[in-house]
């Protein structure tokens, strides 16, 4: 886990970033979200120091970052750079060895992490003896995000680790790190400027502006609780999209009607977003199909005027709390 | 031949070793000089400054100011090349390493290496092309530099550059330029393959280059495993000359340790006892000035160079009164007093009208040019010290006694040019030597120069023959001097050692 209490960052006589505090609980993906130089990066680089903070604490793993020698602790976190930050004159499999080499693990071990991260990370065991010149854009991507992984830091740092990739690849490759089961235990600080970019990985999105941050919370929270106009206007574009995607079946399931028995039905899990549904909805075209939602005997009917009816419904209701 | 060609070899291993010690001791500095200045950039434009500046400086330049610091030879000419490599090393270190991706370094830090693991195993092998090509620039550069060190007795194949320019000899300039350019190829074409080396192979690279350099250094060494007591510097002329030291060594069996150096450094370092003997002319001014003492040549190799005026016979019959007037001067200056009248030109920095004015006038031979329009003389000189003063002579005199007025011309180069214009009639006269008129200029066969050479009355007899019979010029009485090669010591050392003649100095150097 990762903990900053009233830290600060000043260059000559501006204030890059002015007295923050929050946590990231072990487990936890935290997002922090901001227009270029708001000081998120900033941040991000004085966890792992590669920024000295003026003032304030920093804590990892409960172990205070200034109490240790630097190198000795950024071992322990992994770091994801926006542009990948490979060695050029180092193979797929000695760029992924580096920290276990720093660390000095030995030849069988490190050999058999780097098989096993190609694995996971979906890339062919022939490019190990590549060069990271030789790889696509998304493949060096994955290497560096391999080389992060690689001696099992607890906490892991990432800038904008998909900020130099083109929308489609980056798209992805979001989903395969959702899915990636070394990242869920992991305690992530990512940097980003895309909203939904944010909303899709954080579990918490920790907005900052001019070195400060604005609001710190969950999806819903920034969603339908924001602190200011900042906030509200920062996701403004995406809007309609952030919410259908942060409000889940569950959330909506006493607002739906319900479904009449029948057969030739397409069931989905009621922890599938409003966003999900409407999109495998519009991508249907026979008519014929009937969508239901199974939860403890209860079933739901879906389709378009149902779903649009309960998310209108949900939203009153959030305003009138 | 095969004796050049032994000595050519040689030349070439010790060029090498110049090149190399030089490249090897420039990297040592220049490599960690760029490293310093990469992580210290406010010091960048100081050191990157202070090596382009001693690039900037002339080699010849550069190679004199070590002189003072670490005398002649071997030392000097090191530090010299070393200077002149830097510039390529440190700036393309500097380039190298700030050129290095800056997410590569921060990911290398970000992960956790260390300042030094950063620097070895990311900057420097990432670096190492642009590093590579600044250590070939100052290789080709090196080679072509090393050729000068010959000037200051480092040896090279300068010394047949050299030698060939002094003796007017193409072949020999071939000899050491042909060498020395293949050199510059080869060594640039080897360092271009390890420029393109695969990365993999890199790591076996940093130590196959400098184990290269150090053999390749060594070279150097190894010639200088003889060693006499006596050193002595001759110019790269004397050196291949048969009237220089190839007569010593035949003529008085001489055999002691040379080098070849510039005759502008010679004198000086004859004076701060780098040297022990040298080569130079019986009336150098420097003689005087740096306190040396001719050794006698009771053998007579070296040719007379007794100077007179050459004069065209044409002008003579129009203006015949020249011809007594030019001949006052005949016999008024022996070797001393030319010495004594050269050091205060060249070295007294007096110039030479006035040491001439001032010399005619001690022998009472100075009067007020008359400004007479008769007609005009034109005197030309070779460009030195010397010929300046004659010049100035001839001109007082023909002012002074006739009604002609003069014309100088004093940028007359060479030998060679100075005879052109004199038989293209573009001047009337100059003051020439014997052996000059007889072994540049009418080159007679072998026979004809060996059974005169030895006899200074036999060789002005037979100039003044041939001149007037091939170019209708007239060679008037000699002045007095004798102008000649020259072997020379230091007073002091001469006369401890009881050294007058070069037998004794040949004795003297045998029974060491």
């Amino acid at each position: 886990m990762i903990e900053l209490q009233k830290v600060s960052k000043h260059y000559n006589n501006t204030n890059a970033v002015d007295n923050i505090s929050f946590e990231v609980k072990e487990g936890e993906t935290v997002v922090l979200l901001g227009t270029s130089g708001c000081g998120k990066t900033t941040t991000l680089r004085m966890i792992n120091r590669l920024t000295e903070s003026t003032s304030g604490e920093i804590i990892v793993n409960g172990q205070n970052i200034k109490l240790q020698p630097a190198e000795k602790m950024r071992r322990g976190i992994g770091y994801v750079l926006q542009h990948h930050g490979l060695f050029p004159h180092y193979t797929v499999a000695e760029n992924i060895a580096i920290v276990p080499e720093l660390l000095k693990w030995n030849k069988n071990n490190i050999n058999n992490r780097i098989k096993e991260l190609l694995e996971k990370l979906k890339l062919p065991e022939s490019i190990a003896n590549a060069y990271p010149t030789q790889l696509s854009g998304g493949q060096q991507q994955r290497v560096g995000l391999a080389r992060a992984l690689a001696a099992f830091p607890p906490v892991l740092l990432m800038d904008e680790p998909l900020g130099a990739l083109d929308p489609v690849t980056r798209a992805d490759i979001r989903k395969e790190f959702s899915t990636l089961d070394e990242l869920k235990r992991k305690t992530i600080l990512m940097v980003t400027h895309d909203v939904q970019e944010a909303f899709e990985l954080g579990d918490r999105i920790c907005l900052m502006d001019k070195g400060k941050i604005v609001q710190i919370g969950n999806a819903k929270e920034l969603l339908f609780n924001p602190a200011n106009n900042f906030v509200s206007s920062f996701i403004k574009e995406q809007r309609f999209q952030l919410e259908l995607k942060s409000i889940l079946i569950k959330d909506v399931w006493s607002l739906l009607p319900k479904a009449f028995d029948g057969t030739d039905e397409t069931v989905f899990s009621p922890e599938n977003s409003l966003w999900n549904i409407l999109e495998t909805i519009s991508a249907e075209q026979q008519n014929s199909t009937r969508f239901v939602s199974v939860s403890h005997n209860d079933k739901k009917q879906i389709d378009f005027a149902s779903l649009m009816t309960a998310f209108s419904k949900y939203k009153n209701s959030l305003k009138h709390e | 031949m095969l004796e050049q060609s032994g000595k050519l070899l040689e030349q070439t291993f010790a060029h090498i070793g110049l090149t190399f010690i030089s490249l090897f001791l420039s990297i040592l500095i220049g490599i960690p000089a760029g490293i310093w200045i990469s992580k210290q950039k406010k010091w960048s434009g100081t050191v990157l400054g202070i090596a382009g500046i001693l690039q900037t400086i002339p080699s010849i330049a550069l190679l004199g100011f070590m002189i003072p610091l670490f005398g002649i030879g071997a030392k000097p000419a090191i530090v010299a090349l070393m200077l002149y490599a830097f510039l390529p090393i440190i700036r393309n270190t500097y380039t190298g390493i700030t050129g290095v991706n800056a997410a590569v370094t921060d990911a290398a830090k970000g992960m956790g290496m260390t300042s030094s693991q950063i620097l070895f195993k990311v900057e420097l092998p990432l670096a190492m092309p642009v590093i590579l090509a600044g250590i070939r620039t100052a290789t080709v550069i090196n080679v072509g530099v090393a050729t000068l060190a010959a000037y200051i007795a480092a040896g090279g194949l300068g010394e047949f550059i050299f030698g060939g320019i002094a003796l007017n000899n193409t072949n020999m300039i071939l000899a050491g330029a042909i060498p020395a350019a293949l050199l510059a190829i080869i060594f640039d074409f080897f360092l271009a393959k390890a420029q393109h080396i695969n990365i993999k192979k890199k790591k076996k690279a940093l130590i196959i280059i400098p184990l290269m350099l150090i053999s390749l250094s060594s070279f150097y060494l190894l010639p200088s495993a003889i060693s006499s007591k006596m050193l002595a510097g001759f110019t790269p002329e004397f050196m291949g000359r048969s009237d220089g030291y190839l007569g010593l060594k035949n003529k008085y069996g001489l055999k002691m340790r040379t080098v070849v150096i510039s005759d502008a450094v010679m004198y000086k370092a004859a004076y701060e006892k780098q040297l022990d003997v040298i080569s130079g002319y019986s009336t150098d001014g420097r003689l005087k000035a740096y306190n040396l003492v001719v050794l006698t040549d009771d053998k007579t190799i070296f040719p007379p160079y007794y100077a007179a005026p050459v004069i065209r016979q044409e002008v003579l019959q129009k203006y015949p009164e020249v011809e007594s007037t030019l001949n006052l001067l005949a016999g008024r200056i022996n070797d001393s007093i030319m010495t004594e009248l050269n050091y205060k030109v060249d070295y007294l920095k007096l110039s030479p009208e006035k040491v001439a004015r001032d010399f005619l006038t001690e022998q009472k031979l100075y009067k007020e040019p008359r400004n007479g329009k008769k007609g005009v003389i034109r005197i030309g000189s070779k460009i030195f010290g010397e010929q300046y003063i004659l010049l100035q002579m001839y001109a007082m005199l023909l002012k002074g006694n006739t009604d002609l007025s003069v014309e100088t011309k004093t940028g007359l180069g060479g030998t060679k040019i100075c005879f052109d214009a004199l038989t293209n009639k573009q001047i009337d006269m100059y003051p020439e030597y014997t052996g000059t008129g007889l072994l540049v200029l009418l080159q007679p066969d072998n026979s004809i120069v060996r059974s005169i050479i030895g006899n200074k009355e036999k060789v002005f007899q037979f100039v003044q023959k041939q001149f007037a019979e091939k170019y209708s010029i007239k060679w008037l009485k000699p002045i007095g001097f004798n102008n000649a090669y020259a072997l020379m010591m230091r007073k002091k050392q001469a006369s401890d050692l009881k050294i007058k003649t070069i037998s004794q100095l040949k004795m003297y150097i045998d029974n060491n």
